[in-house]
């Protein structure tokens, strides 16, 4: 077993409501989707956000989407026009989640790694 | 009820200040029989509030009359119905510009224009709340009573019967106020397809559709996360368009030749996007269970959805509550190489000093450095010496309006008195804005049903 960064094997989307964010957390390949949901527990996403997050954190699986939801409460400085946060809205809250690492197999690891970074030294255009 | 098999509603504004250009690509693009056009957020009736104060003309997305102005004429001749909520909490004075925009546009007796009101409670709160009706934030339990004095707008989220009607009625564009975004979408299918609102899992299937189109790009390779160093041709993005069949089954697709992706993946994204409970998605309508939802990649930018069910709705109804809450400001410097994050920091810890000794009380003051922490907080850890550069941005928030119109004047003299390397001030003074807090609350839906209306103007 070996640790790889969330990035690596999720993509995500987050958005808000009042003063709470959510994350949905959905696997690359769907064979992930049971190791997301191992390891990527409401206790584990509560330690890794710290002081982000001051309240709960809820998960809600969808297992038809491979993905897996987290409810942030108290995360957004009272939340929309109220946060003095530049992230007020929450939008990117994702991707903080998916710098968490877990525990995989070395051989997912080693399939993985590099999938949620754009190719090095390819031109963007 | 006409008798189709196959609807097209297209998206073509996934809120108020979306691509202009959008709606008119939509209707030129393809073949559409629907345009909806979600403008509204969760503030932004209490913006339109405050303009209606000032004028009472306005209150809505006034961009949606000169865009109509520009497609009229196709809508007219292509039979394309727009659905929308761009009357915001003037649908009149909205209506009343559209008919106008019509004649301008040549459409006039081609074309009628449907008007749905009536979900403006604002003039009702003293009644309701002296009828028992407590409104109580669903966050936190209070009492509207506690800010009543302070409130700005009050709106119920309205489902998709008005809309029906309006259809039914012949309106070619429908406007209203703050329908909820999916009925939008949702709308014109149980109106084509005779849906009966007891047909749960095919109203909740056209909610899973209005929820994909509701955001526009966001489900086409927009703000996608998956791949989007090769997402095509963003500059042109293609915005969705839900082909719908009477069995509640779609396909999300766009028009041929636009930019963007359309994946499993892509439309994944949207789904999840803003979710709460994903078993438990209520709208006036149906409670919808998103983890029913099963997705079939088509290829070639289509993806199908089905199998989705749904639970009767709720007794109740969502209300949108703004009021004022004090004021706030922020403002930013920028400092460079060498130790621009210690600058800035430093730079922090003098203003706070300042507005301290100045005897400044806020409810919060809150420093972030845009470049290394302003999004992931401390998962960063502490800066390097190396940065290139740095942002410093402050924020204060207060019930004292002249604490942060002073905290705004703060700002510019530590470009002398402070650390240095220190540059971006020419945007001048920061601005103090009224903070407008959202206050969610519930109600017992016959008390807002019953004052519906819907009417219908010839343009």
């Amino acid at each position: 077993m070996t640790m790889i960064q969330l990035v690596d094997l999720a993509h995500a989307r987050s958005g808000d409501k009042g003063d709470t964010a959510n994350v949905g957390l959905i696997a690359y390949d769907a064979e992930h989707y049971e190791l997301l949901k191992e390891q990527v527990t409401p206790e584990r996403v509560k330690a890794h956000f710290g002081s982000m997050v001051g309240g709960a954190v809820e998960r809600f699986e969808l297992p038809n989407l491979h993905a897996l939801n987290f409810l942030l409460h108290n995360a957004l400085d009272g939340g929309g026009t109220v946060s003095l946060m530049n992230d007020a809205q929450g939008k990117v809250f994702s991707t903080a989640l998916l710098r968490m690492e877990i525990d995989v197999p070395q051989d997912v690891a080693d399939r993985m790694r590099g999938r949620g970074r754009a190719p090095a030294g390819m031109e963007l255009r | 009820m006409s008798k189709k098999d196959l609807l097209r509603i297209a998206s073509g504004q996934g809120f108020w200040g979306d691509d202009l250009e959008a709606p008119v690509r939509q209707v030129r693009g393809g073949p559409i029989d629907y345009l909806m056009l979600d403008y509204l957020a969760e503030v932004t009736m209490s913006i339109m509030q405050k303009q209606r104060a000032r004028n009472p003309e306005a209150g809505y997305a006034r961009d949606f009359v000169p865009l109509m102005e520009r497609i009229f004429p196709d809508c007219a001749e292509r039979d394309i119905r727009v659905v929308t909520n761009a009357g915001g909490v003037n649908p009149e004075g909205c209506a009343k510009a559209l008919v106008e925009a019509g004649r301008a546009a040549g459409v006039a007796g081609r074309i009628s224009v449907g008007m749905v009101s009536g979900d403006d409670l604002m003039g009702r709160l003293d009644e309701l709340l002296a009828n028992g009706h407590e409104l109580r934030n669903m966050e936190t339990g209070e009492p509207l009573e506690a800010v009543r004095d302070r409130v700005q707008s009050a709106n119920a989220y309205i489902g998709a019967a008005p809309i029906v009607e309006a259809l039914r009625k012949g309106a070619g564009v429908i406007v209203t106020g703050r329908s909820t975004d999916t009925a939008l979408t949702y709308g014109p299918m149980m109106y084509e397809f005779g849906w009966s609102p007891e047909d749960h899992d095919r109203v909740a299937a056209g909610v899973v559709a209005g929820h994909i189109n509701e955001c526009g790009a966001q489900c086409t390779g927009g703000n996608c996360l998956i791949d989007w160093w090769s997402v095509p041709d963003l500059a042109s993005v293609g915005f969705p368009i839900i082909e719908a069949r009477p069995d509640g089954s779609f396909t999300v697709t766009k028009h041929e030749g636009s930019g963007g992706r359309i994946t499993r993946a892509t439309v994944s994204e949207q789904i999840v996007y803003e979710m709460g409970d994903p078993t438990c998605y209520i709208t006036p309508d149906v409670i919808t269970d998103f983890t029913t939802i099963e997705l079939e990649d088509e290829g070639n930018d289509r993806v199908r959805v089905h199998g989705v069910k749904g639970a009767p709705a709720t007794d109740f109804l969502k209300v949108s509550i703004a009021y004022t809450d004090g004021y706030k400001a922020v403002g930013t410097l920028t400092y460079s190489w060498p130790d621009a994050a210690a600058k800035a920091q430093a730079a922090g810890r003098i203003l706070r000093e300042r507005l301290d000794r100045l005897g400044l009380v806020f409810d919060e003051v809150r420093t972030e450095l845009v470049g290394w922490d302003s999004t992931h907080g401390d998962l960063v850890g502490d800066p390097p010496a190396d940065l290139p550069e740095v942002q410093l941005r402050v924020g204060v928030r207060g019930q004292d309006r002249a604490a942060v119109e002073r905290f705004t004047r703060e700002i510019a003299p530590l470009v002398l008195t402070g650390p240095p390397s220190v540059t971006g001030f020419a945007g001048g003074r920061p601005r103090v804005q009224e903070i407008m807090a959202y206050w969610p609350a519930l109600i017992q839906r016959e008390q807002v049903e019953s004052g519906l209306t819907v009417d219908v103007f010839p343009v």
